[in-house]
């Protein structure tokens, strides 16, 4: 069998959330679900990096949230579910969080969903061996 | 004996919910969305269900990544909605139907399926969402719930054909179920969306419908996919189509499409319902 990793290498512009990731990211994602609490959230906004402190990740995926990098926290292992969070907190919604991911203004990207999202073409397979 | 009414499957994103709190079903970009809906509520107060059975994922509400079941089943008395952390606004409690979800779970155990049994539960708005959808006013929900949630979000996923298998043993249960109960089976999320990564905003509008059409009258065919294949046509979120066919699947003999609409977007997902009622049931009120 194929590695799983591997066989999800071939989507563009996709990190699968599987096994490598939940692994690296899991304390970073374990931040992310305590603000789920209004006293959580209002500790964090009152002090990022002391509040980052408090889970044992890496000082990277630290950063990471401090800069507001969501693909590099995707890198690290971050899922989106969790990530968005981050992001609700900040007062933004998942389309200011895909309009950052994607490096395009919030506005583009709104006109861009409206006029029927990012389509299939082009979008499907890296290698094209996928139809 | 219970008796299945029927199956709507329905999308689930967050931000409806804001809209309803807010009072935007009217606004423009919103519009087009809630517009699918008051055929489905028609038919709904025509069949009158008493419990919903509910596929969805649960997004991080009830289950993290500590220990996160494939699959899950509901038996609790009474569900509780809470702070997901997206700023969306809570509901009000759902009631459950614990002796039906024992049932469930009872045969589901005995067709070999090896569930997580949860008689406490949380439900986010994959299950709250679709029901102030279908019921909205924010009076009391006319319907009880037996919530089953899939796991969409940590991958190695179920595979659609183990989604519509699991699909066919619920609908199973509930047809062997001794109360006089009318059951409406949901499935929610989808379609076609992706949250994350460059690209983020994907949608698939072609995939959406075929499925759509498939699920009305082959929906076996969807089973071929695998979850890879999902997450490259439908997006890293549209495997949440697994609910839908898992509803689908509770209904095995002919069924009639009460409803469908199609709208792109809500936020970043392409909106979709279907309705679909149950022709064995239909035909024994008849008689
Ligand atoms: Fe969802």
């Amino acid at each position: 069998m194929k590695g799983y990793n591997e066989a999800f290498q071939d989507i563009p512009g996709t990190v699968v959330f599987d096994a490598t990731q939940s692994r690296l990211g899991y304390h970073l994602n374990q931040f992310c679900m305590s603000l789920m609490k209004a006293d959580n959230r209002a500790a964090f906004k009152a002090g990022e990096r002391a509040y980052l402190e408090r889970w044992p990740m890496t000082e990277e995926q630290r950063q990471a949230v401090l800069d507001r990098d969501y693909n590099r926290m995707i890198a690290l292992g971050g899922n989106i579910y969790f990530l968005a969070k981050i992001g609700a907190t900040d007062g933004f919604s998942f389309q200011n969080l895909a309009s950052k991911m994607t490096g395009v203004p919030e506005d583009e990207y709104k006109a861009m969903m409206v006029a029927g999202g990012r389509p299939i073409e082009g979008n499907r397979s890296k290698t094209g061996k996928a139809k | 004996m219970a008796t299945i009414v029927g199956s709507v499957m329905t999308s689930h994103v967050p931000s409806i919910g804001n809209a309803i709190a807010k009072h935007r079903e009217n606004d423009p970009y919103w519009k087009p969305f809630f517009d699918g809906y008051p055929p489905v509520r028609a038919w709904l107060d025509r069949v009158k269900p008493d419990v919903a059975v509910v596929f969805y994922q649960d997004h991080g509400l009830n289950f993290f990544l500590d220990k996160m079941p494939t699959f899950a089943v509901g038996a609790a008395p009474e569900y509780r909605n809470a702070d997901e952390g997206w700023g969306i606004p809570t509901v009000k409690p759902v009631k459950g139907d614990p002796a039906l979800s024992w049932h469930i779970i009872e045969s589901l155990v005995a067709d070999e399926f090896d569930i997580t049994m949860c008689q406490e539960m949380k439900v986010d708005h994959a299950l709250t969402l679709p029901l102030a959808l279908m019921w909205p006013g924010g009076g009391d929900w006319p319907v009880r719930v037996v919530p089953i949630t899939m796991n969409h979000v940590q991958h190695p996923l179920p595979s659609p054909k183990r989604s519509y298998r699991l699909g066919e043993s619920v609908g199973r249960a509930i047809a062997s179920w001794k109360e006089d109960v009318r059951v409406l089976v949901m499935g929610t999320g989808g379609l076609s969306h992706q949250l994350d990564g460059q690209r983020a905003g994907f949608i698939n509008k072609p995939f959406d419908l075929m499925c759509m059409d498939a699920l009305v009258d082959d929906p076996k065919k969807l089973t071929r996919y695998s979850a890879l294949d999902l997450v490259r046509e439908a997006g890293a979120q549209g495997t949440e189509l697994m609910a839908w066919m898992a509803a689908r699947a509770a209904l095995p003999g002919r069924v009639t499409k009460v409803h469908s609409h199609y709208h792109v977007p809500i936020s970043n997902t392409a909106g979709g319902l279907l309705a679909l009622q149950n022709d064995g049931a239909a035909l024994a009120r008849a008689a």
